[in-house]
């Protein structure tokens, strides 16, 4: 299949050098929206190899919702301005050993992971799990994930759940004299308390309470 | 020479979507302003052509020479990548959309979820277009116009899967032949209120314009852009529309199914009924522009939020215990 292989190469280059971009582009926003283009590329990349389902998630949760957070972030902390070049100047270049120590450590992990899946294959679970090609992608996924893995599913969910609750309780802070407006309130007002009607006498006024 | 053919068959197919898509666009601007001027006992645009059908078309004429203007502090790659990506999302969703039993461009397993990855990827196409302008109201009108799209997407997705829960399967086909005995809108019709809704924000549609709210913001994220690229815009914005109504079409009013199964209804083909149930569902859309008020825009926030995404949760566990309860789920 040479157009495979066409199609192949080209999203990987996209992906490859997007993401080589995300580091090195100078301006912030130019990052997020490498980052985006990695997504999407990847995303292909999952398609292709078949996994329709994984790659439509992909385009729906980091695209579609969490590069767009990003992307507000990165333009409401008004970073864009600065110029993305720590790995130039002289004065904070410790980040470098730290990411160095981080990347070579993800690095080996992969070639652990990578290795053992292909010379024992035996050794990782997915060799027991029979994929049959009669069902779809999204079938086979649900069928393994809601039958033999639910626990951790449902683990994972709570987990997820109890992050969102914390992040909302770190950040929610009750201030003080905001105006709120009850609806139930506005509509259920009556003609007798928005209105009163009040003798004047004439050069003398009257004094309403606010 | 077989991989040639293969995309000659595929552009055939491609344009023969495209160019009625794009030709109904330019349409349905016009009904919508002529729906309306009736609404408020105006003419609307009748003076070009019989009607006035030509009007678009005059416009786009005008627009196409006009001059292009770029801000001169601009980020102009991004600035004019923007409306490209708005209309090209906006038009490569009609892919998968089924016109009949057999007439889809590309059948997908998991047609109702590239629909709503493509119409999440919509966003960009106005953050890019507001922050690029590097102006205060249209980067102001994008992250207003990205708030509330993505909020809105996440009412859409759960009212999806209420659809799916009695369908079973992703694939858009198999969304329609499902509803061959009834339509979902009877069984979900609160659903279908709230998709309707949900699809009035999610296309940046009056009541809920707030990006471009011209009182507030000038034109919101289109403030900077002149000329055709203000055009593909606006190309984007209607096609989307088209698109999402097809999409509620499919999704709760039996695709291209005939209302009722008889003799003198089958013989009509059935792009046609999807095309009337398209154009019902896009006059309800013009009469709302005409007759509500903009909503102001916390209230927006909280519709999306508080109401309609509890709503449509406590409905999808209604929909599944009863599917459950009377051992209606669908099987592989």
């Amino acid at each position: 299949m040479i157009v495979h292989a066409i199609f192949f190469y080209v999203f990987s280059i996209i992906a490859v050098i997007s993401a080589i971009m995300v580091t090195v582009s100078k301006n912030t926003v130019h990052s997020v929206f490498f980052l985006i283009l990695d997504f999407i590329s990847i995303s292909c990349l999952f398609i292709m190899i078949g996994a329709e389902f994984l790659g439509m998630i992909m385009l729906i949760v980091y695209v579609g919702a969490v590069a767009v957070l990003f992307l507000f972030v990165v333009m409401m902390l008004n970073v864009a301005q600065q110029k993305n070049q720590w790995f130039v100047s002289k004065d904070n270049s410790n980040h470098i050993p730290v990411g160095l120590i981080i990347s070579s450590i993800i690095f080996f992990e992969l070639i652990i992971v990578i290795g053992g899946w292909k010379y024992k294959p035996e050794l990782s679970g997915a060799s027991n799990s029979q994929s049959s090609y009669d069902i779809s992608n999204t079938h086979s996924l649900g069928q393994i994930l809601y039958t033999d893995y639910i626990h951790i599913f449902q683990i994972s969910g709570m987990i997820l759940l109890i992050a969102m609750i914390g992040a909302i309780v770190l950040t929610f802070r009750q201030r003080e004299g905001v105006k709120k407006q009850s609806y139930i309130k506005q509509i259920s007002r009556e003609r007798s308390e928005g209105i009163e009607v009040l003798e004047v006498p004439s050069n003398k006024g009257v004094k309403i309470d606010d | 020479m077989e991989y040639l053919n293969i995309i000659f068959e595929e552009t055939y197919k491609i344009l023969f979507l495209l160019v009625p898509v794009l030709v109904s666009v330019a349409m349905i601007v016009w009904l919508d302003r002529r729906v309306w001027a009736f609404v408020q006992k105006r003419q609307g645009p009748n003076v070009v052509g019989p009607f006035g059908l030509l009007q678009s078309l005059a416009d786009a004429l005008k627009y196409i020479f006009k001059e292009i203007i770029i801000p001169a502090s601009s980020n102009k790659i991004i600035f004019i990548l923007a409306p490209i990506i708005t209309m090209t999302l906006a038009l490569i969703a009609w892919a998968v959309i089924p016109f009949s039993e057999t007439y889809v461009l590309a059948n997908i397993n998991v047609g109702i979820l590239y629909i709503f990855a493509v119409s999440s990827l919509g966003v960009y196409g106005i953050i890019m277009g507001g922050w690029a302008s590097n102006s205060k109201y249209p980067f102001l009108g994008s992250i207003r116009s990205a708030a509330q799209m993505v909020s809105y997407e996440v009412s859409i997705g759960i009212i999806i899967i209420n659809v799916l829960l009695c369908v079973g399967s992703l694939n858009l086909t198999d969304i329609v032949i499902a509803q061959e005995n009834m339509w979902f809108v009877i069984p979900l019709f609160p659903m279908f209120v709230i998709f309707f809704i949900s699809a009035l924000a999610e296309t940046n549609r009056p009541p809920f314009d707030l990006p471009e709210a011209e009182a507030e913001l000038v034109a919101g994220y289109q403030t900077e852009y002149s000329g055709m690229m203000y055009a593909m815009f606006w190309l984007g914005e209607y096609a989307n529309i088209l698109l999402m109504c097809a999409l509620g079409s499919i999704l709760f009013l039996g695709g291209w199914l005939s209302p009722i199964d008889l003799y003198p209804f089958n013989l009509i083909p059935g792009a046609f009924w999807l095309i009337f149930k398209i154009l019902f569902l896009f006059i309800l859309f013009a009469l709302v522009k005409a007759i509500v008020p903009r909503y102001r825009y916390d209230q927006l926030m909280r519709l999306g939020w508080k109401i309609f995404l509890p709503l449509s949760l406590t409905y999808v566990v209604l929909t599944a215990s009863y599917l459950f309860y009377f051992n209606l789920l669908p099987t592989i």
